[in-house]
């Protein structure tokens, strides 16, 4: 049984992997076969003739310039950015630059998380704190982020003091925070208010106060209503990040390269994608980030559905 | 089980380190302001967009030192795509900025006390490109069409020469930042800047040749013939800080010295401003890049009254401009005349005096072009 248990996992981790291979193959496939059968200048209905820009755009163009092939896509990621002597070939500036776009969505995702938990714990403890702050937590979520990212980048360059002076990254971090806090305010308060009420009423016979509750009880009991909100967070941090780059003119990130090589969608159709396969592969792996912490934190969640 | 957990929390902290160690680089990144000496005075200059050959004199001021032998720190900040130079500029974060007359005007129309302090742009790089065959040779071939305009700003010279035409029953269409649109056929015609989007045009390969696009393939309309052209890249100072800070007043004098030296070595070799900027971070193709070097050139040099210096008949015609042109919304640049303050040669001037005392050529008579063969795709 010991020596089983081992290999079975680790034959369902290889089929996991190569079921993943697969989508993404198939991914590809989709796309090439699109590409082949679909019309060149994509399905117009209702296009007048002679009338430029006429009509509503039912299938998207297959021409090379909308749709490079996927080999395209990869030839070029392997070449060189520029030709500029010692250029990087495109692919590892793409992955340089969504490591940067990772730290600070990491950044983002860590304030957004210690926020959005704390403003749980203070709703938690207040029953007139909830009802003042969740609408709030709830209204601020409704706010344009094309609106907010100018603003905070204008408030945060106010902010000096001594050696300190605002960087750009600051205010992406800010952004990134900004959407990653609102599932975790929301999925913690409602984790720590999961226990049932014959669970609390065991820790009150126990004379067990307030923060005894919380760390035995309503912590333990919130975790599968967490790990979902973490998850949300990470994602809206990523699309907070590379969203606030392209925004308020922060260097080095996915983003800022994404807008940057959107210029050579018309003469270069294969690089712009790089950046953009760049920023997917930074969902994916903040993704897998949560789900190791997901793993890290399993036993109480076992512990919580057993009970 | 157990391992397992081990497992994880290990490659949790791996994660962890590696994240980390991309906010480091992240953070050095713009953390430029520390690098000079002690006694450099930090200035901080805004561009209007990201780090190209458009600002390759800058790049070059301060890759061949000009202005730290002046004594100035200068960190070039690039633009982004809410990144308003003037309005930044206005609200005090950075010390000096790159804008458009027009977009500047409105500004300081709404309230933003600021004044150009050197014109360093003398001509306008925006065309509106159409088909060769599609017979747009003129605004006023523009009626009944669709027209291209990037908005934001950028289409004032475009509504300028519309209203002079007399042009009607055209459809402005928002544009993107390629030229797919034109390619396509989804317009009749696309806005570009002669030293970006068209060279985009020449970059792209015509799928009926399998060669690249030429520029017999296309017909252009360039607002400086036309005569509606307005003026394009200055540097912008606060007007305020002008008047009271005699320090600053000072440092705006060095700072358009030293761009002034970096635009002259763009002048005599684009494939430095080029490689400039490409170091800096610029990921745009090479002989794109060179292209852009090359067209920025020729909007600036030969130079009037030497480079920087604001002509005042250019500068009331583009006021005047921005007092009669309404845009397809109704909207016009600014409704009554910029105050005193929104220009001053006093500061350029004084640059290019102590330039002309040093035997710099400021005017660039014997300028001419190179000839620059786009690559495809711009590589």
């Amino acid at each position: 049984m010991t020596t089983t248990a081992p290999a079975t996992r680790r034959a369902r981790r290889w089929r996991a992997v190569l079921w993943g291979v697969l989508g993404l193959v198939a991914l590809a496939a989709v796309w090439e076969l699109y590409k082949l059968v679909g019309p060149a200048d994509g399905w117009l209905i209702g296009a007048q003739e002679g009338v430029t820009g006429s009509g509503i755009r039912l299938l998207p163009r297959t021409s090379d310039q909308a749709m490079p092939h996927t080999w395209e896509m990869l030839a070029r990621a392997a070449s060189p950015v520029t030709r500029a002597p010692g250029a990087l070939p495109l692919g590892v500036v793409v992955l340089l630059a969504a490591l940067v776009s990772l730290g600070v969505a990491a950044l983002g995702w860590l304030v957004g998380v210690t926020v959005g938990f704390a403003l749980a714990l203070l709703m938690l403890g207040f029953r007139i704190a909830e009802r003042a702050v969740l609408p709030f937590v709830i209204l601020s979520q409704t706010v344009p982020l094309i609106a907010l990212a100018p603003l905070i980048r204008n408030w945060g360059s106010r902010l000096s003091f001594g050696d300190f002076s605002w960087q750009s990254w600051m205010s992406v971090v800010i952004i990134a925070s900004y959407l990653a806090f609102f599932p975790v305010a929301v999925g913690a308060l409602r984790g720590l208010q999961s226990p049932e009420a014959a669970h609390l009423d065991l820790m009150r016979s126990y004379s067990a106060g307030w923060w005894t509750t919380l760390v035995r009880l309503r912590l333990p009991a919130s975790v599968p209503f967490l790990i979902p909100a973490l998850r949300l967070a990470a994602a809206n941090a990523v699309v907070g990040t590379v969203v606030a780059e392209i925004s308020v003119g922060f260097s080095g990130g996915i983003g800022r390269l994404i807008l940057e090589t959107a210029v050579a969608a018309s003469s270069d159709p294969a690089k712009p994608w790089s950046p953009i396969l760049g920023a997917v592969l930074l969902g994916l792996v903040a993704a897998g980030f949560v789900a190791l912490l997901a793993a890290f934190l399993s036993p109480f969640r076992r512990q919580e559905t057993l009970a | 089980m157990k391992r397992n957990r081990i497992a994880a929390f290990a490659a949790a902290a791996t994660a962890t380190a590696l994240v980390l160690a991309g906010c480091s680089s992240g953070g050095t990144d713009t953390d430029a302001t520390d690098g000079g000496g002690d006694d450099l005075t930090p200035v901080t200059l805004q561009l209007q967009w990201l780090t190209q050959a458009q600002f390759g004199g800058y790049y070059l001021a301060k890759a061949n030192g000009y202005w730290e032998d002046l004594g100035l720190d200068v960190e070039i900040i690039p633009g982004a795509v809410d990144i308003v130079p003037q309005d930044v500029l206005a609200s005090g974060d950075v010390d000096f900025a790159v804008a458009w007359v027009p977009k500047a005007l409105a500004s300081i129309e709404a309230g933003a006390n600021i004044t150009n302090i050197a014109q360093i742009f003398e001509r306008s790089g925006t065309l509106q490109v159409s088909w060769a065959d599609s017979g747009i040779t003129s605004p006023a071939d523009l009626s009944d069409k669709q027209v291209g305009s990037w908005g934001f700003g950028n289409e004032w010279e475009l509504f300028a020469g519309l209203t002079e035409a007399n042009a009607s029953g055209y459809t402005i269409v928002q544009q993107n930042f390629d030229m797919n649109a034109l390619l396509n056929h989804e317009i009749d015609a696309a806005q570009a800047m002669t030293y970006n989007e068209y060279a985009q045009l020449l970059e792209a390969t015509n799928p009926e040749t399998g060669e690249l696009y030429q520029p017999e393939d296309f017909s252009v309309i360039d607002w400086n013939e036309v005569g509606t052209s307005m003026l394009q890249d200055a540097i912008w100072a606060n007007a305020e800080r002008l008047a009271s800070d005699e320090e600053y007043a000072d440092t705006a004098v060095k700072l358009i010295q030293g761009a002034i030296l970096g635009w002259i070595d763009q002048r005599d070799d684009p494939q430095a401003a080029a490689d400039a900027v490409t170091a800096a971070g610029s990921t745009l193709g090479t002989s794109h890049q060179l292209w852009m070097a090359n067209e920025i050139n020729k909007l600036i040099w030969p130079s009037t009254d030497g480079i920087g210096h604001i002509n005042e008949i250019a500068w009331d015609a583009t006021v005047e401009m921005a007092l009669d042109t309404k845009n397809q919304d109704g909207a016009q640049v600014i409704t009554t005349d910029p105050p005193d303050t929104a220009y001053t040669n006093e500061y350029v001037d004084k640059a290019l005096d102590n330039l002309e005392s040093d035997g710099v050529d400021i005017l660039g008579t014997e300028y001419e072009p190179i000839d620059v063969t786009l690559q495809e795709g711009g590589n």
